[in-house]
């Protein structure tokens, strides 16, 4: 890859100015430096930027700010870099901006529950800075041990226990923000709710389109004081899915409720034997907190749903160490399937649960076609899916292919009634399917609100929310159910 | 498929294009509209002008799937109409929106964005929402969120909607998560002076007990337990306490602003702090609700003086009910976050057509 450097005075002027208000350490712009920032976790898209800046207080990223604001250069904020949607993706022209400097946890309040951090704050960080009291913050993505809470707020993160406990937007009570042009908000605190529009929720999973932030209050939680979980293996995927219908209709809400597909289920158990049943078509874990006396009464409900619904087999952890090893073929199931093919791709969709049988049916269907295999991957309880594409980058036409398919799927979980990214964000990767979830007058009011935020268009421009004229093209190619998405947009 | 699905329709009265008519007709005319849905919310808010644009009309429970733990309804159906269709499959809205006595409908719940006394222990309003079909300041109807529990496609706008006061749009359909109703209830009283009551609310708060509200009337405290049977039964021998024989008329009655704290004339301010701060030194009558969180005041002391204790306690005030309603309702925002508010809804209602100056004066 070549460095882009439209404007070298422009880049030398701005690290000038930099300098004043960072130490040299700080900027980086040495190309060598700066590959390392040329992706985040979705690899397959890579870009250098004109400049990496690791601010390591507030006052230094509203100098950053204002700098780029005056000189109408654009700003990517980028967390731990974990993102799965290209959501950190630099821009050639602009600013890369980590925040991973940011990194203290500023204040813990036991009395009230809160934990006040900076951005760069890993999130499994402050569930262990709290352990010791009993508390922790509940939502938990795969990625936990590496992300940053500032990254967390900007996808809207979930995790495996998002049915009873909510997504990073349920987990957070107040947010401290720098606009684009470096004017320190605050909204939230330590009371409930804010005075004036849910700024909190409209902050939360807006990618970096909208404003730094700078530090967040997240909720603390008591610790359950037991968990146990139950393991099902299924002849048939659609019996699990009926399961899982049924826990939740006996007035069941598990901590967690997860399913993996046959292909998935081999990788787990190669890869960290779990115990797994290899033969199953599809397996059901199923997990349970709260009090002791609940969770031995649900335990013995949930077994017995499922064994009405036809499970083959259902064990229950002996101990802690067998939850943690049924836990752990679950959360390796991404790494696992890797090890089936030199690459893979991760799908983020979320459908209404009744259609699971129909949409793997149709995966499958659309798997054979491409010649690609799919492991599935599934938080049942909230409808979030994740297929992952097999594929092999050094084989010609591969990713392509690998991305044809993936599209195709977001455009079936859309056409089920659900919607193309449950938990990893839009970023650049599902820019174009954004097309098929949202009308163009809806686009043009998420382009409105951008304005309100960002008039300049500076923060993180080319992600999220794709313009008028990129659907236009893009519904040029795929004519969806026969009619034009926007036909009122010139073609090009 | 579909065997789990189950549509219940209603009253199936779809009167989105009239709404939107009638929006039209206002930015033709430029007359602001006043949104009104059961009227049981109507003291709410700032004094407001312009033409009524009710949405009772637009009613019906459009989708309801328990299995799915999501219902989708128009914005004028009665929350009574909800409650009941939920009640049949034993689920309910966990964030008990209040229906202050009247004929409270989806749409004024959600535009005002108010919960009941479950809130800290289940979420709010704005938690459950997860999507929303609205008609914007340009007579556009737009869809945001989804029907489903995890999605994070494009910006929030269906939770930016709630509590927005109706000012950035109409809402004609909004989808909720619902929770099972839990298997067993139970309130315990124990008498406590005002101090301790705060205190003891946050210890439990920070231990895994089934809490579901946590009430103060000034000598006695109101525990409420839900959960499974068995949770709820060890929970009870832990925390101690007289059971309460009808505890459910109780917590309505703090739902709804029946009990009788909140009788008489005095203005009723709600203060808003971080739950385990002290006794605020405000002159008046105080009931704690949400474990100490939301603090219901009867005082006419002075508006600057009340946000001024709130603001040091890291917290925000409401004029309720009462007092000057074309004053500052809702806690000043600083500057810069009242012009980025500004912003905001001109980017929803350009023309300012909807609810001008409900929240706060000049918009």
């Amino acid at each position: 890859m070549v460095t882009r450097d439209l404007n070298p005075h422009m880049r030398r002027e701005l690290i000038r100015t930099l300098r004043r208000s960072l130490p040299a350490a700080a900027i980086l712009h040495d190309p060598e430096a700066l590959r390392a920032y040329e992706c985040d976790g979705l690899s397959a898209y890579r870009e250098l930027p004109m400049l990496v800046v690791l601010p390591e207080t507030v006052e230094q990223v509203r100098a950053v700010l204002a700098a780029c604001s005056e000189r109408g250069i654009p700003v990517v904020a980028r967390g731990a870099g974990t993102g799965l949607s290209g959501g950190a993706l630099p821009n050639a022209d602009g600013v890369l901006l980590s925040l991973a400097k940011l990194n203290r946890i500023l204040e813990i309040d036991e009395h009230n529950r809160i934990a006040r951090v900076q951005p760069g704050v890993r999130n499994l960080a402050i569930s262990e800075a709290v352990a010791p009291l009993g508390l922790y913050y509940a939502p938990d993505p795969s990625s936990q041990i590496a992300c940053s809470i500032g990254g967390n707020v900007a996808e809207n993160a979930g995790g495996i226990h998002c049915l009873k406990y909510g997504l990073t937007v349920h987990n957070i009570q107040a947010l401290t923000f720098l606009t684009p042009d470096g004017r320190l908000l605050a909204v939230g605190g330590g009371a409930p709710d804010s005075p004036g529009y849910d700024l909190l929720a409209l902050l939360t999973g807006s990618e970096g389109l909208l404003g730094i932030i700078v530090e967040i209050v997240v909720k603390l939680l008591p610790r359950p004081e037991r968990a146990q979980v139950a393991l099902a293996a299924f002849d048939d995927a659609e019996k699990a899915g009926a399961a899982v219908a049924a826990i939740i209709a006996a007035g069941i809400v598990p901590a967690g409720l997860e399913m993996m597909d046959n292909l998935a289920i081999r990788a787990a158990e190669e890869y960290v034997h779990a115990g797994y049943p290899v033969d199953a078509a599809a397996i059901l874990l199923c997990e349970l907190d709260g009090m002791n006396e609940e969770v031995s009464e649900q335990i013995l409900q949930v077994r017995r749903i499922l064994t009405q619904c036809g499970a083959a087999s259902v064990r229950t952890a002996q101990d802690e160490r067998e939850r943690l090893l049924f836990w752990a073929g679950r959360k390796a199931a991404f790494p696992a399937v890797g090890r089936l093919a030199p690459d893979y791709y991760c799908m983020d969709g979320t459908i209404p649960r009744r259609n699971l049988a129909r949409v793997l049916v149709r995966i499958s269907e659309m798997s054979a076609s491409a010649g690609l295999r799919v492991a599935n991957v599934f938080h049942a309880g909230d409808g979030n899916l994740h297929p992952l594409i097999l594929y092999d980058a050094s084989r010609p036409g591969d990713l392509e292919r690998a991305e044809q398919l993936g599209a195709r799927i977001l455009e079936l979980c859309v056409e089920v009634g659900g919607t193309i990214t449950g938990e990893h964000g839009v970023g650049v990767e599902k820019i174009d399917q954004m097309c098929l979830q949202f009308s163009a007058p809806a686009l043009t009011q998420f382009h409105a609100l951008k304005h309100a935020f960002d008039p300049q268009g500076l923060l993180n421009p080319g992600k999220a929310i794709p313009t008028l004229r990129r659907c236009a093209e893009y519904g040029a190619m795929h004519v969806h159910g026969g009619k034009l998405h926007f036909p009122e947009i010139e073609r090009f | 498929m579909g065997n789990q699905t189950e549509r219940v329709a209603t009253d199936t009265l779809d009167s989105s294009e009239l709404l939107q008519e009638q929006v039209r007709a206002a930015l033709r005319s430029g007359t602001g509209l006043q949104i009104s849905g059961g009227g049981s919310k109507s003291f709410y808010g700032r004094r407001v002008s312009g033409v009524t644009l009710s949405t009772a009309a637009h009613r019906g429970i459009v989708g309801y799937d328990p299995s799915e733990l999501v219902l989708t309804a128009r914005c004028g159906t009665p929350l009574s109409e909800i409650e009941a269709a939920l009640a049949e499959r034993n689920q309910m809205l966990a964030f008990e929106p209040p229906h202050f006595g009247g004929a409270a409908t989806l749409g004024g719940a959600i535009a005002t964005g108010l919960s009941g006394p479950r809130r800290p222990y289940a979420g709010s309003a704005r938690d459950f929402v997860l999507g929303a079909k609205i008609i914007n300041g340009q007579a556009e109807v737009l869809a945001f969120g989804g029907q489903v529990m995890k999605n994070v496609a494009g910006y929030d706008v269906a939770r930016l909607m709630t509590g927005a006061l109706g000012t950035l749009g109409v809402l004609l359909e909004v989808s909720l998560k619902v929770l099972p109703r839990p298997a067993a209830e139970l309130t315990l009283v124990q008498h406590r002076t005002p101090a301790e009551a705060i205190d003891v609310m946050n210890i439990w708060a920070r231990r895994p007990l089934p809490l579901s509200g946590c009430c103060f009337d000034g000598d006695r405290l109101y525990v409420r337990l839900s959960g499974a049977e068995p949770a709820v039964r060890a929970a009870h021998d832990r925390i101690g306490g007289e059971i309460l024989k009808d505890d459910r008329s109780f917590w309505l009655s703090v739902r709804d602003q029946q009990h009788a704290f909140f009788d008489g004339p005095l203005p009723l301010w709600r203060v808003a702090v971080p739950p385990a701060t002290p006794p605020l030194d405000i002159p008046g009558k105080w009931l704690l609700d949400w474990g100490g969180s939301q603090r219901w005041l009867r005082s006419d002391a002075d508006a600057p003086a009340i946000h001024r204790h709130a603001s040091r306690a890291g917290g925000h005030v409401t004029l309720f009910r009462g007092g000057d309603r074309s004053g500052d309702v809702f806690h000043p925002l600083v500057p810069d976050l009242m012009e980025l508010h500004r912003r905001i809804k001109a980017a929803m209602d350009p023309e300012q057509v909807f609810n001008p100056g409900r929240m706060y004066a000049g918009f």
